[in-house]
């Protein structure tokens, strides 16, 4: 009972969200944020994985959502729709509850396999020569979806309402919030146990000594083949979730800017640091908000928040703590593991 | 493809890759002296364009202050590269002192400067955006366009003047930066960083002299490139930017001859691509290209891989 009092905690707060949800006392714009909270956390935590606890630069991150996002909806839209793009369905649209987080699943291996395309060069590249290699993975991506005009190309994709619908029909829960708030701390436990592995302390330490981590018996390649896929197979399931909130995307949204706000969000909290992360990722989405009456300042401030950031505070609000390093007293909420 | 319109493509890859070749030079000259990829690189291109913008119309007495006489549209372009460049170079020197020279004393890792190169580029492009609103502006025509026609090849004496204006600025860099004592200073900065000061050699001044250098390279891109393509708006820099790091990085970093090179080979790709393949394929491919040849010979084709002590 002791150990899983984390958990229960989430549930409990997830199982209050759907509840308001379903009880609708909080309207959708509160909803919607909550939702893009969720992808936001996703994002920067398995960003932080390859930038923070690995040290990498990868400024490309953005396209691993788009192959997650397209995937995963063209998955939905030709076995749970009936469209003229893809004709009808070929199951049942009530089956789409069941199989969602099958086709995310999908969408993020799809994603992971693009991770190879930037985790095969690392191997050999590190630092700025790396870092370029993963803006032009970003912009391969977003120039090849621009280029299959079956789903769209530039002019984008869409129909994912068809399919949020056709689960609330089955079931009249707001299932999409749901799947979020799943797979948000699913996210968050997958790199949590990841990074208190042996993996994890193999990522750390090829960040702070590669050749001497190799020599070490560290098997480098494959930490950064793992680190890499499973980084970007999170950033896809992300893209896929973001893809059924918005209901239509296109490669446009998937640029080198993207990648920019999600790397914010990464330095903001801390590199290195899941709690870190989860914290930026909720306090820039609602600063985000906020800030919202003042347009295009908006995109002035935040970066002028970072900057003075890196001026006093470069490590990002937690460094390289984690939340329980700051609150000692919430170890009793994540008791030790038996050896 | 015939013999006449590769010429063609080759004269217009050529003037594409100058201003990818102008832009890289800055990035390079940054690099090398102080390690710092200078991502608001393509936005100081940006700005240059704007400040020659907003000279070239003052200048043509556009607006309610002007001066007393008029002057003929080729003494406005000199006057406008003159001192257009003069103020980007301001703005550079504004940047290293406000963003890059606080981390620098501080001996922030060079992480934290990359950030926020990265952030202060988006504080130029969003800040012109919000200032200056969305609306895209026209460059005056100050070059007469003269069209000539040599064996089928049309070009026009914009593109004549991109090609030298690059050329030229190629020939005074590398002049500086081998035949002067402040570009000595520079070489000695990327060998060693920490001994240089030790030396007598006052490292702040040479590094406002590189970003000097850089910025009005960029201007200098900028003026040239509004003219030829005479369409202003304030996300211009960014993809530029990007490109022309990635051109810098294809010849090797840090060696000015890399960065040159390496403008005209991306100028190439992008051109003869479009040329091959249909349009929409020329980011692809030459992305495709480039990221193949990266994976091949990382450290580009003049750039010499930094020994690692272990």
């Amino acid at each position: 009972m002791q150990r899983h009092l984390a958990l229960m905690l989430y549930i409990a707060i997830c199982g209050l969200i759907v509840f308001l949800v379903k009880a609708e006392w909080i309207n959708a714009y509160i909803q919607i944020v909550i939702m893009f909270i969720g992808i936001n956390i996703m994002l920067t935590t398995s960003l932080n994985l390859v930038n923070g606890y690995m040290g990498e630069f990868s400024c490309g991150h953005a396209g691993f959502m788009a192959v997650g996002a397209y995937a995963t909806s063209i998955l939905n839209i030709w076995f749970f729709t009936n469209g003229n793009l893809f004709g009808d369905a070929l199951l049942s649209p009530s089956l789409s509850v069941i199989l969602f987080p099958a086709t995310l699943l999908i969408g993020g291996l799809c994603a992971a396999l693009a991770g190879l395309l930037v985790a095969i060069p690392s191997f050999k590249t590190r630092g700025d020569y790396l870092a370029i290699i993963t803006l032009a993975v970003n912009y391969i991506i977003k120039s090849a979806i621009e280029n299959i005009q079956v789903i769209g190309g530039a002019r984008g994709f869409m129909g994912m309402r068809k399919v949020v619908n056709a689960m609330s029909e089955t079931f009249p829960l707001p299932w999409l919030m749901i799947w979020i708030l799943v797979f948000t701390g699913l996210t968050v436990v997958v790199l949590h146990r990841f990074v208190s592995s042996t993996l994890g302390k193999g990522v750390v330490a090829v960040r702070d000594d590669e050749i001497a981590a190799e020599i070490m018996s560290v098997n480098t390649q494959r930490m950064k083949l793992i680190a890499f896929m499973v980084s970007s197979g999170l950033a896809g399931i992300a893209g896929g979730l973001f893809a059924h909130v918005l209901g239509y995307i296109n490669p446009g949204s998937f640029t080198i800017m993207k990648s920019t706000e999600i790397m914010v969000m990464v330095y903001l909290g801390g590199m290195g640091s899941l709690g870190g992360s989860v914290m930026s990722a909720i306090l820039f989405t609602v600063l985000m908000e906020f800030l919202r009456p003042l347009q295009v300042f908006k995109w002035v401030l935040i970066p002028l928040l970072l900057i003075v950031l890196m001026m006093f505070r470069p490590e990002g609000i937690m460094g390289h703590r984690e939340l329980t390093d700051v609150f000692p007293k919430l170890r009793r909420l994540f008791p030790a593991r038996e050896a | 493809m015939d013999i006449q319109s590769f010429f063609q493509n080759l004269i217009n890859a050529m003037q594409w890759g100058s201003f990818y070749a102008l832009i890289a030079l800055g990035y390079t000259l940054v690099y090398g002296v102080l390690l710092l990829i200078n991502f608001a690189h393509g936005d100081i291109f940006m700005v240059g364009a704007y400040i020659g913008f907003f000279v070239a119309t003052f200048l043509l007495g556009s607006y309610a202050f002007h001066l007393p006489m008029v002057l003929p549209p080729h003494v406005v372009f000199m006057l406008t590269l003159l001192i257009t460049m003069i103020l980007t170079a301001g703005v550079g020197v504004t940047l290293e002192r406000v963003a890059y020279r606080p981390l620098r004393r501080k001996g922030a890792g060079r992480l934290y400067i990359v950030i926020t190169a990265l952030m202060a580029g988006l504080i130029l492009e969003n800040g012109n955006l919000a200032l200056l609103g969305a609306s895209r502006r026209a460059f005056p025509d100050l070059i007469e366009k003269a069209v000539y026609t040599v064996g089928g090849v049309t070009f026009t004496n914009v593109k004549i003047i991109v090609i030298l204006a690059a050329l030229g600025v190629f020939l005074l860099l590398e002049t500086i930066v081998r035949k002067t004592k402040i570009g000595m200073a520079m070489r000695a900065i990327s060998y060693d960083r920490v001994a240089v000061p030790l030396m007598g050699i006052p490292i702040d001044t040479v590094i406002v002299f590189t970003f000097i250098l850089g910025s009005s390279m960029a201007a200098l891109a900028g003026v040239l490139f509004v003219s030829a393509y005479p369409v202003l708006e304030p996300y211009m820099g960014a993809m530029i930017g990007w490109k022309a790091f990635i051109a810098a990085v294809v010849g090797g970093i840090g060696e000015i001859r890399g960065a040159f090179v390496g403008g005209f080979v991306l100028g190439f790709i992008e051109i003869f691509v479009a040329a091959v393949f249909p349009s929409t394929f020329r980011d692809l491919i030459a992305f495709g290209i480039l990221l193949l040849f990266l994976s091949l010979k990382p450290t580009g084709i003049f750039g010499v891989a930094r020994a690692q002590k272990i």
